[in-house]
């Protein structure tokens, strides 16, 4: 459907080896403008390899990763989450010991345009900024309505708010690309649901496109436009919906044979 | 939100105004007494030094998250650089007395200089010692405070002899910034403010972009690489910014005392200038507040001087009086006893100030207030 489109992002054969083992070998993913792509794999298949290779945490060994044009290879995590990269983690991650809006306000780091000498005289610049980021993070947190636990500690929010509080933060950084792993991981199907409307609503709103991991088949098979599936790092099927659940390498890998 | 911030600007200002009257005020009325001079006013002193260092350790350790041990390197090369500098304006004679604005103006100078040659020093250590991670972070900034000394201690205009009393080339304590008891009281008013400003620079940096950065890493190093933190950028900064408040605190100490000797900052000395008796201090007033730290200092401060000069610890028997002569042991102790009974220090993150205290009580009188309309509710139902 949008062959003509460029891709925001695509990977050229990228491979990575630990040792002699060979964790992600020819992985190929082309993800385009707005587009919603699920990547399913049984455990230990290589997907947070791939996450990671993407985001900058690992080096890959062969292969490229390419953003609008510009190759990611070799740059540092905060470099790429500055091109336009942003994640979340399988197990989440948050400053915890930080209230809700400080782990949003420390993840706009582009907008910042104060230095040293602002922060310590308290310059109307400074002010200026830091108001500007509180206006914005607010506005992020009512995305998933946290704006009434903007003071708390994040350490003290429920399982399932910790889990969007990491997605908005994700949001903060201003990507294009957004990558989740397992957004829906220990939450109840009431939740899944909740989250699965809210990506919709993120991707309406911000027109970004998500690569996504998930475990919970109804959530992968209901939102996600393409699915690509690995096994033992290698990418034996990718395609629609449907032409996936019929695949019988998937079934294979998934149920034994 | 923002209301709140500006009360809070307001009362801190007041509170710093009243402490400075306060203190002008103490200094007119007891000037002339005995105790004040000789006890008090050094006591003073002491705590300044120990509150900038413990704090400035603070930012490191409580709102980076890294172990550094070497924290006392950085205040031998304050010490040094303030003592020789003036040493250096005092032949060009700049000034002969300590007294006079251009002496003001030498001190005052010395103090930055001191403040920026420690920050350099810093940023040295710094770039490859921080990519290093917890333990051996601590092993090689505990290297690097002692090869600090030992350099210093090699250089012959400094070194061990250069600047003690009796030694070759005069003494700090008649020349340069070494103050005598009368000059101490003259210049409290330089350690007072010099300490406040520090500590306004510390609060002004860990309530900006930095201070969240920093706290960001020290909550989740991987999490805040991937939120567009330049982790080694802020970490190095941190360390640099740091070691500028322990070179300034460096300065005080040249200030306060006759002689200097690398001795006073070696990582075996059992004394109050210790790395580790400084991460005592930041322990115990709480990993992540900077309030914390200068109670800490404070009762750390007064910990040591009764154990040094306390009549009662002299009176002791046997066993008790065998432990406190070894003050290296009583805060071994301390520590012990923090971790396992308060881990997170008097403090813990909590940062005290006077609105904070009044929300607390109110908040607190609300629950128990709730409380009691629970209690009686129950009781009516019963």
């Amino acid at each position: 459907m949008t062959e003509s489109k460029k891709p925001v992002l695509e990977t050229r054969n990228l491979g990575i080896t630990f040792g002699g083992l060979k964790a992600v070998q020819d992985f190929n993913i082309q993800i385009f403008e707005g587009e919603l792509v699920g990547l399913i794999g049984p455990n230990g298949a290589g997907k947070t390899t791939v996450f990671n290779m993407l985001t900058g945490v690992y080096l890959p060994t062969v292969g490229s990763v390419i953003l609008n044009g510009e190759v990611l290879n070799g740059k540092k995590p905060h470099q790429v989450v500055s091109s336009g990269v942003a994640r979340t983690f399988q197990n989440i991650r948050l400053f915890k010991q930080m209230s809700v809006i400080d782990n949003v306000k420390a993840a706009i780091t582009k907008d910042i345009k104060y230095g040293m000498v602002d922060a310590m005289f308290r310059t109307p610049k400074f002010w200026k900024v830091e108001h500007e980021l509180t206006e914005k993070a607010m506005d992020l947190l009512s995305i998933f309505k946290l704006e009434g636990k903007a003071d708390q500690l994040a350490a003290n929010l429920p399982y399932g708010q910790q889990r969007k509080l990491e997605i908005t933060r994700a949001l903060a950084t201003d990507m294009r690309l957004l990558l989740l792993d397992e957004p829906a991981a220990g939450m109840n199907p009431t939740e899944t649901a909740e989250l699965l409307e809210c990506i919709n609503a993120i991707r309406d709103r911000f027109g970004i496109s998500i690569l996504l991991i998930e475990h919970d088949m109804s959530l992968v098979m209901n939102i996600c436009e393409r699915i690509q599936v690995i096994d033992y790092g290698l990418t034996i099927a990718s395609g629609l919906p449907e032409e996936i659940a019929k695949d019988p390498k998937v079934i294979a890998a998934y149920l034994g044979e | 939100m923002k209301k709140r911030t500006g009360k809070g600007y307001i009362i801190n200002t007041a509170v710093i105004a009243v402490i400075i009257v306060a203190f002008a005020f103490i200094k007119s009325a007891f000037g002339g007494n005995e105790q004040f001079r000789l006890i008090i006013v050094p006591s003073l002193w002491q705590c300044c030094y120990l509150i900038i260092l413990a704090a400035s350790l603070n930012l490191i350790l409580g709102f980076l998250g890294q172990l550094s041990l070497g924290h006392c390197g950085f205040m031998a090369i304050g010490a040094y650089a303030a003592a020789l500098i003036s040493l250096a304006f005092q032949r060009a004679g700049v000034f002969t007395e300590k007294a006079g604005p251009a002496f003001v103006l030498v001190l005052i100078g010395c103090i930055l200089a001191a403040g920026i040659l420690a920050a350099l020093v810093g940023l040295l250590v710094g770039i490859p010692a921080l990519r290093l991670k917890g333990d051996y972070l601590a092993i090689i900034t505990l290297g690097f405070g002692m090869i600090i000394v030992n350099i210093i201690n090699n250089i012959p205009f400094a070194g061990q002899e250069g600047l003690s009393l009796g030694s070759a080339s005069a003494s700090l304590y008649k020349n340069g910034l070494g103050f005598g008891t009368a000059s101490k009281v003259t210049y409290l008013w330089v350690a007072l403010i010099v300490t406040l400003i520090c500590l306004t620079m510390m609060f002004m940096f860990i309530r900006s972009k930095y201070g969240r950065a920093i706290k960001a890493i020290r909550d989740d190093e991987i999490a805040a690489s991937a939120s567009g933190i330049n982790t080694s950028y802020y970490k190095i900064f941190t360390f640099t910014f740091s070691a500028f408040f322990a070179g300034i605190a460096g300065a005080l100490y040249a200030c306060a005392n006759a002689t200097l000797s690398t001795s006073s900052f070696a990582f075996t000395n059992g004394g109050i200038l210790n790395s580790t008796f400084i991460v005592v201090m930041v322990v115990l007033g709480g990993m992540g507040s900077l309030t914390g730290s200068v109670v800490s200092a404070i009762v750390m401060f007064f910990v040591n001087y009764q154990i040094k000069n306390g009549l009662w610890v002299k009176s002791l028997p046997g066993f008790l009086g065998g432990i406190f002569a070894y003050p290296m042991l009583v805060y071994a102790i301390i520590l012990i006893a923090v971790i396992m009974f308060r881990p997170r220090g008097i403090f813990g993150t909590y940062e005290f100030s006077l609105l904070n205290f009044v929300r607390d009580i109110k908040e607190h009188r609300a629950k128990k207030a709730l409380q009691k309309a629970g209690n009686k509710e129950a009781k009516s139902n019963d």
